[in-house]
């Protein structure tokens, strides 16, 4: 996945195994990893000639968004899928976390 | 009408102003164990309660309670409905009314407990899939997984193949200490499978979105789960960390969101404050006596409805 997210053009399997050398991946390997992301909507496909040539469906920032809304409980179905640390807090409230952090601080210096 | 159904009925109605009170209580924050507990006990109760007493009033009395009696009432109503006089088939219809009523409310409280599952499965599938796609292992947290993004995150993946997750912007923002007690934190939340103590919950403010109390209820177990991942890290990490840990990613909100959706929802009011106060100025757990008692009550509020569902009277 990284190899399409770092390229500007869609490629073909054989390209996509080229700069995966330090892996010794079998072209099939390769071929099935990228059917693989294809088919989960990770991946587009479309046909040059005899092969097919993949890109990313979106780019990384995208997906990176997409797992941190989810994480940070925003998408709102509230669905309990995850469990986040600590949740965001309103201004107010981080005003007063600040000021206890301070507090701290400063007791532990004292 | 017979005193079972009567008993039910007023389990039923009697679970509601329990259910208040328990949200509104100060001592679930001393032992969270125990009122997690006692809000499942009040749930299953009032799930049970209900069906049972819709489902009573039209069954007939059996030899296996109002659960072996609730097909035969309805034959004994479609009987009458069939045979009897005007007043008999009024009754009848009341009859079969009552019961469908207790199907329909027990269909609807399994329908959503599943849909609600399957989302969660579906939803934690995809968050794996990108997590093997984005994520990457990082020696500041071992055995956790790293996203590279700036807003202060951690978080874990339960499941059979659970993860923990950090954010980039989390492993800035925390010195090792406090990485350690939030690994520590989330570790517990993992070990004890505290997501399916989420579920019905979460399920069940899916099933009455309205409901100010079931939203209630929610939020507060979600929170009491919470303080005992806190209480459960407390014994391998020191209570500092984890507070100034706490306040580190609670603080970090208004400034580091990626997207304009991310600061839009936030936490209920006083929620991290609330689980930072208690770790810095501890309250002192429950006597023995009082979890006792808890418990007591938690087993009788299930015992009782399940009892004259299931028991003949």
């Amino acid at each position: 996945m990284d190899v399409l997210w770092e390229s500007d053009e869609p490629l073909t399997v054989r390209q996509v195994g080229a700069h995966l050398t330090d892996r010794d991946l079998a072209h099939t390997t390769v071929m099935t990893v990228l059917d693989r992301l294809a088919k989960k909507g990770f991946a587009r496909r479309e046909r040059d000639g005899r092969a097919w040539r993949y890109c990313a469906a979106a780019d990384r920032e995208t997906y990176v968004t997409e797992l941190m809304l989810h994480a940070l409980d925003q998408t709102g179905d509230r669905s309990a899928a995850l469990a986040s640390f600590a949740r965001r807090v309103s201004d107010a409230e981080a005003q007063v976390l600040r000021r206890e952090l301070e507090s701290l601080g400063e007791i532990a210096r004292s | 009408m017979f005193p079972p159904v009567l008993l039910l009925a007023t389990v039923a109605v009697g679970t509601v102003p329990a259910a208040a009170a328990l949200a509104s209580a100060r001592w679930p924050y001393r032992s969270p164990a125990a009122a997690i507990l006692l809000w499942q006990a009040l749930g299953l109760s009032w799930g049970l309660a209900a069906v049972g007493a819709l489902a009573g009033l039209g069954a007939v009395r059996g030899r296996w309670g109002v659960a072996g009696g609730a097909l035969p009432g309805a034959a004994d109503a479609l009987h009458d409905a069939a045979l009897g006089s005007v007043a008999a088939v009024l009754s009848a219809f009341a009859r079969l009314a009552f019961l469908l009523a207790g199907a329909a409310l027990l269909a609807l409280l399994c329908w959503v407990l599943l849909t609600a599952s399957t989302t969660v499965l579906l939803a934690r599938r995809r968050h794996r899939t990108l997590l093997s796609l984005l994520a990457h292992g990082d020696p500041k947290v071992p055995g956790a997984l790293v996203v590279d993004s700036p807003a202060a995150a951690a978080y874990c993946v339960p499941g059979l193949r659970s993860q923990i997750v950090v954010s980039a912007g989390t492993l800035a923002l925390l010195d090792a200490a406090e990485l350690a007690a939030v690994l520590a934190h989330e570790r517990a939340h993992l070990r004890e499978r505290h997501d399916l103590v989420l579920l019905p919950f979460s399920a069940l403010s899916q099933a009455f979105p309205r409901s100010r109390l079931v939203r209630q209820a929610y939020a507060e177990v979600a929170l009491l789960v919470e303080m005992l991942a806190d209480d459960r890290a407390l014994r391998h990490r020191p209570a500092r960390e984890l507070a100034t840990a706490l306040l580190r990613v609670g603080a970090s909100g208004a400034g580091h969101a990626p997207s304009g959706a991310l600061a839009a929802v936030t936490a209920p009011e006083g929620e991290t404050v609330a689980r930072v106060s208690r770790l810095l100025a501890p309250a002192p757990r429950l006597p023995a006596p009082a979890l006792a008692l808890i418990w007591s009550a938690a087993a009788v509020l299930v015992l009782v409805p399940a009892a004259v569902l299931l028991l003949p009277l």
